[in-house]
């Protein structure tokens, strides 16, 4: 790997211990997947926030960090934490629990790391431009800056994003260069779609039939919303490890790219079905949990709008960013969604907090991503519907 | 001397243990003891610690990474990490935990008990 002079300092010790251990992850993590130089990168985004997560071990890692003296160079965003950071307490997450998660955002906070903590980074002041390299984790926001914004990303793992925070760079290779940015392989889509789980559907069953390759979406509709394309990447990146899709009149990538000569495959309504019956395992749900990956305000809007003077017969969680937290809560929907017994969580997600010791055992959700991981995260049986069948109201 | 490829320097001797078969760190090795835990895995059972650990990849969970830091950090880690080839979860680890590590080792070669030397940096293992 060809490094700068100032690249090499930092190998060989020039800003101390933690920066070179943290350069020497990244030039072999380069080296292992054939990178030729360094990239700055304008953001990050680090995952392994949760204690369910990263338990003892990675707790400790990150303190210790802290505690040499370790510090980002870049804008740095978490990935969600385990529980509300504010409101833990009142909605019941476990004290023991509790403590070992605000060690963690400690530690992070102490690394000049922005303790906002959300899948949605891009919904929370972290936005990166098009075509602009960044080091970020989580799997649906590498996904959505990948294809619906055109930024460059890989699929981090929580201690590369980290590294690449500290050094301000990160491994060229695999999506941040233009030759692996191509599809592989054309999907059309030859049904409506009518909700956000019908998006969730739809990757869920491509991310199963496609794996690691890049699709080509044919006949998305042109007024599909970011909402809409976030359910569908994140799905995809769960049931497969699909890191960026192209979608025709609606990615920005999507018309620099040649088809000609792909596999074509066909989804219909029927595919959507069978996907519904195989990741529906529960019938009635204990708990309702919408924003995976997290609200857009847009969406906090509409579940207001749906149970406002309604009297809910479960519990409702929207999971959120703090930031669109805020804007709900001024815009009175947060006191909306409560006054019919719901609730509006910041910071977390059901899929990295601990609800299985909360006592839920069947959990309703409208995200593909949800249903692939509450069984094997949460112990939880999954109900995988449309907000209609879900909470019903008006839209 | 089997020559393979530094992932992160130093040197080391030990007793080899060799899996033939990748480790899964996180819910494979009980960061407190040392010992493999993973049901029904070929090291079931046995202590990694002090030893050269020989496997061909790691697998599973990227927790595995702060796993092997954990053990590093608790003094009940392997010496050095032997590989076929080592993915992102042991490399990272080997890093982090600042464990000398190497890959591209033609691992059928060795066998558990053999007293190895290893050194990372230059990416070589040998008997001793």
């Amino acid at each position: 790997m060809r490094l700068t002079r100032a690249q090499q300092g930092l190998l060989d010790g020039s800003e101390g211990e933690v920066v070179q251990r943290m350069m020497r992850l990244l030039v072999r993590l380069g080296e292992i997947y054939g990178a030729e130089q360094m990239i700055p990168v304008g953001s990050v985004q680090v995952a392994g926030v949760s204690y369910k997560s990263i338990k003892d071990p990675g707790t400790d890692f990150l303190e210790d960090m802290a505690a040499k003296g370790a510090r980002v160079k870049v804008l740095t965003y978490l990935n969600p934490a385990g529980m509300d950071m504010e409101n833990w307490e009142e909605i019941g997450f476990p004290a023991d629990f509790a403590r070992n998660q605000i060690r963690i955002m400690e530690a992070f906070k102490a690394m000049g790391i922005v303790v906002t903590a959300t899948c949605t980074p891009y919904l929370a002041g972290n936005l990166p431009r098009y075509r602009e390299h960044i080091a970020w984790s989580e799997s649906s926001a590498v996904s959505f800056a990948n294809s619906v914004i055109g930024a460059r990303t890989n699929r981090e793992g929580g201690p590369s994003a980290l590294a690449a925070a500290i050094c301000g760079f990160t491994p060229d290779y695999g999506l941040h260069r233009d030759e692996n940015r191509k599809p592989d392989v054309v999907i059309n889509v030859v049904d409506e779609l009518h909700s956000s789980s019908d998006y969730g559907a739809l990757g869920y069953h491509v991310g199963k039939l496609v794996k690691s390759q890049k699709p080509y979406f044919c006949g998305l509709p042109a007024t599909a919303s970011t909402d809409r394309l976030k359910a569908l990447g994140a799905a995809m990146a769960a049931s497969g490890a699909v890191a960026l899709y192209h979608a025709e009149g609606l990615t920005p990538e999507a018309e620099l790219m040649d088809t000609t000569g792909l596999e074509t495959l066909t989804v219909t309504r029927a595919d959507l079905d069978e996907t519904y019956a195989k990741l529906n395992t529960g019938d009635e749900p204990d708990i309702v949990i919408l924003g995976c990956p997290h609200a857009s305000l847009r969406e906090i809007a509409e579940v207001a709008q749906r149970i406002e003077g309604h009297e809910l017969r479960k519990p409702v969680w929207i999971a959120t960013s703090r930031v669109m937290k805020e804007a709900a809560d001024r815009m009175g929907y947060t006191a909306t969604i409560e006054a019919a017994g719901g609730r509006v969580v910041a910071d977390t997600c059901m899929v990295v907090s601990p609800i299985e010791q909360m006592g839920y055992q069947i959990t309703g959700v409208n995200s593909g991503k949800a249903a692939n991981y509450l069984p094997g995260f949460c112990k939880q049986q999954v109900r995988f519907a449309n907000i209609d069948d879900l909470i019903g109201g008006q839209k | 001397m089997i020559r393979g490829r530094s992932i992160n320097p130093g040197l080391a001797e030990g007793e080899a243990i060799v899996s033939p078969e990748p480790i899964g760190f996180y819910g494979g090795i009980d960061i407190d003891t040392g010992i493999v835990i993973e049901q029904g895995h070929s090291l079931e059972g046995q202590s990694v610690t002090g030893k050269v650990l020989v496997f061909p990849n790691g697998k599973g969970s990227t927790v595995g990474s702060y796993v092997v830091y954990g053990l590093e950090k608790n003094g009940i880690g392997p010496v050095a990490l032997v590989n076929r080839e080592t993915e992102t979860i042991v490399a990272t680890g080997a890093i982090l935990a600042n464990i000398p590590c190497v890959d591209h080792i033609d691992i059928d070669q060795l066998k558990t008990g053999d007293r190895l030397r290893v050194d990372a940096g230059e990416g070589t293992v040998e008997r001793v």
